[in-house]
C-alpha cells in the first residue's frame, strides 16, 4: 500500500514536472550609461522563463542573447558571496534567490539597482561608502595578552550568542534599504553593525568597548528607527533590528552579555 | 553627463540635495559623545512617564466631574491652589515638550537634506520648544488667583 502512495507521488510529480511550461515575462531593467545617459532610464525586455527559474537567469538570458551591454554584478550566483544585490519589485533581494513565480511573472518585473548609493552602470553601485563604514567598525579580531599556544578556545554557548551575525554576507541589501542610510549616507547602517556585533559578542575579541565607543557616534546606532527594513531585506535572515538592539543595550549598561 | 548618479531614493526625486555620502574621517571630524545615548534613554523614560500623566490630565479635564463643562478660571485656580497639581502640570510640560522637540529633532534630522533647511527648521523648533517652556514654567509658578489683580 505505502509503496504504491510512493509511486504514484512520484508518478505525478514527474508528470508535473514534464508540464511545466516555459513562460514570457516582461522584465523592467532601470539601465544607466554614464557615458550616454544624463538620467537612468527605463526598458522592457520579454525573456523566456521557468517559473521556477531565477531573476539572474532571465538577467544572464537578455546579456547574453538580446543587449550584452546590460552591466549587472553576480558571482557565485548562489546566495552565498553578495554579488547580486538589487532592488526587484520594490525590494532589496539577491537576483540569484528571487524565482519567477514568487514575482508575479502577469506584470513586468522590475529590476534597479539598490539604492543610496552612487551608481556606476545599469545595476553595478559603488560600493565604497558602504565597505567605508564596514571598516570604521574594525570588523577583525582584536585580541589582547599572550598568544595563545593553539587555537582560542569558544565553548558553544559563547559561539552561539553571536552566530547569527556571523551570516552576513556584505550584499549591502539591508543597508540601502534603510530609510536612515537613504537622506544620511553618513549613518553606519544595518550591516557595519551587524558586523560590528559579530566581534563584540565574541568572547574571544577584546575590543567590544572600542567598537561600541565608535558606534556610540552621532551616526551610530542611535540613528537607528527600528522600521526593520533591514531585517525583512536581509537574504540570510538576520535578525538585524535585534542585533542592533542589543548594541544600544550593550551601550546602556555598558556590559557584554 | 554626469559620470556619477546616484538612484535617489523612493521618497525624495531632488537631485541636487546634498546627500551625507560616507567617507573616511579624519581628526577632529569624530562626532562622538553620550549626547545621543542619553536622548534616546530621556525618550523611553519620558515616555512611560507622560503615559500616566498625560492620560491622567485627560481623564481629569475631559472625564471626571462632568467633563470639560466644569473648566473655567476658577477650576484652573483652584487645581493650582495645591503644589501637587503644580507639580503636575509643571512635569507634564516639561516632559511633552522635551520629548515632542526631541521627536522633531530627530525627524528633522532624518528628512531634511539640505544643511541650510535643517539649521532653519532646528532654530525654529528649539525657538518654540524654548519659549513655550518658559512661558508655562512662568504661568505655573506665577499664576495669581486673584483676577482682579
Amino acid at each position: 500500500m505505502s509503496t504504491a502512495t510512493v509511486q504514484d507521488k512520484v508518478a505525478t510529480s514527474a508528470s508535473g514536472r514534464a508540464g511545466i511550461e516555459m513562460m514570457t515575462i516582461t522584465v523592467r531593467v532601470k539601465r544607466f550609461n554614464p557615458e550616454l545617459d544624463s538620467a537612468p532610464r527605463w526598458v522592457d525586455y520579454q525573456v523566456e522563463a521557468d517559473p521556477t527559474a531565477r531573476i539572474l537567469d532571465s538577467l544572464h538570458k537578455i546579456k547574453w542573447e538580446q543587449d550584452g551591454s546590460l552591466t549587472f554584478r553576480r558571482s557565485c550566483a548562489h546566495g552565498v558571496c553578495g554579488s547580486d544585490a538589487m532592488r526587484i519589485n520594490g525590494k532589496n533581494r539577491l537576483a540569484c534567490k528571487a524565482l519567477v513565480k514568487d514575482l508575479n511573472p502577469n506584470k513586468p518585473i522590475t529590476v534597479e539597482p539598490i539604492q543610496g548609493l552612487p551608481v556606476l552602470k545599469d545595476l553595478v553601485v559603488d560600493m565604497e561608502p558602504f565597505f567605508q563604514a564596514y571598516r570604521d567598525v574594525k570588523p577583525f579580531l582584536i585580541a589582547h595578552g599572550n598568544e595563545p599556544t593553539r587555537e582560542r578556545v569558544q565553548s558553544q554557548t559563547d559561539r552561539d550568542r553571536f552566530d547569527d551575525t556571523t551570516k552576513c554576507i556584505l550584499c549591502a541589501a539591508c543597508t540601502t534599504s534603510c530609510p536612515v542610510f537613504w537622506t544620511d549616507g553618513q549613518y553606519f547602517g544595518p550591516a557595519a553593525i551587524v558586523n560590528a556585533h559579530r566581534f563584540i559578542f565574541d568572547s574571544r575579541d577584546d575590543a567590544a568597548d572600542e567598537r561600541l565607543e565608535i558606534l556610540n557616534d552621532r551616526e551610530g546606532v542611535w540613528r537607528c528607527r527600528t522600521t526593520f527594513n533591514c531585517t525583512e531585506a536581509c537574504p540570510r535572515g538576520i535578525q538585524i533590528t535585534q542585533a542592533i538592539a542589543e548594541v544600544k543595550r550593550a551601550l546602556i549598561t555598558r556590559r557584554v552579555i | 553627463m554626469s559620470a556619477h548618479v546616484t538612484i535617489e531614493p523612493p521618497r525624495t526625486g531632488n537631485p541636487g540635495r546634498s546627500r551625507r555620502v560616507r567617507t573616511r574621517k579624519g581628526p577632529g571630524q569624530v562626532t562622538r559623545g553620550n549626547f545621543e545615548l542619553y536622548s534616546w534613554l530621556f525618550m523611553r523614560a519620558s515616555g512611560v512617564l507622560l503615559v500616566f500623566l498625560v492620560l491622567g490630565h485627560l481623564f481629569i479635564m475631559m472625564v471626571a466631574d462632568g467633563g470639560v463643562e466644569k473648566i473655567g478660571f476658577a477650576f484652573v485656580a483652584g487645581r493650582w491652589a495645591s503644589p501637587w497639581w503644580q507639580f503636575w502640570d509643571l512635569l507634564q510640560l516639561w516632559l511633552a515638550m522635551l520629548h515632542g522637540a526631541n521627536g522633531m529633532r530627530t525627524v528633522i534630522n532624518d528628512y531634511a537634506d539640505k544643511d541650510r533647511t535643517r539649521a532653519i527648521l532646528k532654530g525654529l523648533l528649539y525657538t518654540a520648544a524654548v519659549l513655550t517652556v518658559f512661558l508655562g514654567t512662568l504661568v505655573i509658578f506665577t499664576f495669581d488667583p486673584n483676577i482682579k489683580g
